[in-house]
């Protein structure tokens, strides 16, 4: 039963290969973020507005981000479009879908900031003859941003964990995606698969840290 | 000029500003007393345009300012107004706080902006925090920070609601040495306070709100020296 015979040497002569995998995983992760930060200040902004349609797209947007797998969204995105005649790459596809989740929640996040900014705040923005969109873009955001640093974090961590979910589009060329390819060709599955652990828990835990020092730099106050 | 015509205001069922008729000239200080629910700060916030009314009008230098037509934003800029909870922006730093609005709202430089600012925070005698955040201050260095952020859009106007009644007794002084300053220079103002002494010094009339109405204005030595109004008596026999 135990007669496995872990071949590290030869697991490891597949590290580049998993490298530049952990670079496509990063570029999604990081690209999937930024655009996820500005449409959930968008999604913010929609809900704010008071605008029916706007706010109804917002909230359908949240509820259906955090409340379906991300797996279904991502999957969605490439066969689900696919059934329309929309065919994207599996890559697009996995982008698209975990930038979907992000903003979703990031949303969220954004709306409980929100609470934490008192009025008053608007009040005296639009005192001093700001308009409200100026009062929300100079005021009230980067407080929003602010208070909602932590949770981006996670959200961003949990983003880079999301790519391994390309698996269903058959993205392959992802950290996952490679470690399953070169499985596939040399069946040392214990061994690539824990190299492959290793390398995202390392790329999130660098994530934690710079965003810890990012933080130290960004806010002062 | 600000003229208040027979202003009437309610939140739900609650009439807080019942027919208020007011004119406050150029360059006079104004300071109205009442005690807390009277309308007076409401009052305030319906002369920018923050809230809005039911009936009558308002009239900023003839601008009508609930009309649908006028600007606000642009309206605002004349009218500098300071709060209780004085609201600095805690992500920006002093001078930055006086920086926002000049360079967003009035498209100044930054450095014109800074210029500004820096002698703003002079003024009210900030100049040596310029770069702190907020959170570094004391109440009433904020709520100076406060003033100074209004006065840097060179108003026509300022309005003050109850600046003093946030801080810790020992930093009420230095605010209201601030707004006595401005009073002195000549600017055009109106101060809702608890402040009874401050309002004998320093207005050229004081009126007396009571229950959304107002019921005596009159220089301060006619009206602290030989009250008419019945509430009013009531209202100075229990503050002083």
């Amino acid at each position: 039963m135990f007669n496995y015979n872990f071949r590290w040497a030869q697991a490891l002569n597949s590290l580049p290969q998993m490298l530049e995998g952990a670079l496509v995983t990063m570029e999604i992760a990081i690209l999937s973020m930024a655009v996820g930060i500005v449409v959930a200040i968008f999604l913010t902004v929609f809900r704010l507005s008071g605008q029916r349609v706007l706010a109804a797209v917002a909230t359908i947007w949240v509820e259906v981000a955090r409340n379906t797998p991300a797996l279904f969204q991502i999957y969605m995105v490439h066969f689900g479009l696919g059934s329309f005649g929309i065919h994207l790459s599996p890559y697009l596809s996995l982008l698209i879908g975990i930038t979907f989740n992000n903003a979703g929640y990031l949303a969220e996040n954004f709306r409980g900031a929100l609470k934490a900014i008192p009025d008053t705040q608007t009040r005296a923005a639009r005192s001093l003859g700001m308009s409200a969109g100026q009062a929300f873009a100079n005021v009230v955001m980067p407080q929003m941003l602010r208070i909602s640093f932590l949770p981006m974090t996670n959200q961003m961590v949990w983003a880079i964990l999301m790519t391994s979910l390309g698996a269903v589009v058959a993205m392959n060329t992802d950290l996952y995606g490679v470690t399953s390819d070169l499985n596939a060709r040399t069946f040392r599955t214990f061994e690539l698969f824990a190299i492959a652990a290793v390398i995202f828990y390392l790329i999130t835990k660098a994530i934690t840290l710079a965003a810890r020092l990012l933080a130290a730099r960004l806010f002062r106050y | 000029m600000i003229e208040i015509e027979n202003v009437r205001k309610s939140f739900g069922p609650l009439e807080v500003l019942k027919g208020i008729n007011l004119t406050v000239q150029k360059g006079e200080v104004l300071t109205v007393i009442g005690g807390s629910g009277s309308g007076k700060s409401t009052l305030l916030t319906c002369i920018n345009g923050l809230e809005p009314i039911d009936s009558g009008r308002i009239l900023v230098d003839g601008i009508e300012v609930h009309a649908k037509t006028t600007d606000l934003n642009k309206l605002r800029r004349k009218i500098g107004i300071v709060f209780q909870q004085w609201n600095a922006f805690p992500h920006l730093t002093v001078v930055e706080n006086v920086m926002l609005a000049q360079v967003k709202v009035l498209k100044r430089s930054k450095a014109e902006a800074e210029a500004e600012a820096v002698r703003q925070l002079k003024h009210v005698g900030l100049s040596d925090k310029l770069n702190v955040y907020p959170s570094r201050l004391s109440g009433g260095q904020q709520q100076r920070m406060a003033i100074a952020r209004a006065l840097a859009m060179s108003p026509d106007y300022m309005l003050f609601d109850e600046v003093t009644s946030a801080l810790d007794p020992q930093l009420v002084g230095e605010v209201l040495d601030t707004l006595r300053m401005l009073a002195s220079e000549g600017m055009t103002m109106i101060c809702v306070t608890h402040e009874m002494k401050f309002a004998r010094e320093v207005s050229d009339r004081v009126a007396f709100f009571d229950k959304g109405v107002m019921a005596e204005i009159a220089p301060p030595e006619e009206l602290f020296g030989a009250p008419k109004d019945p509430e009013l008596r009531k209202f100075l026999a229990a503050t002083h």
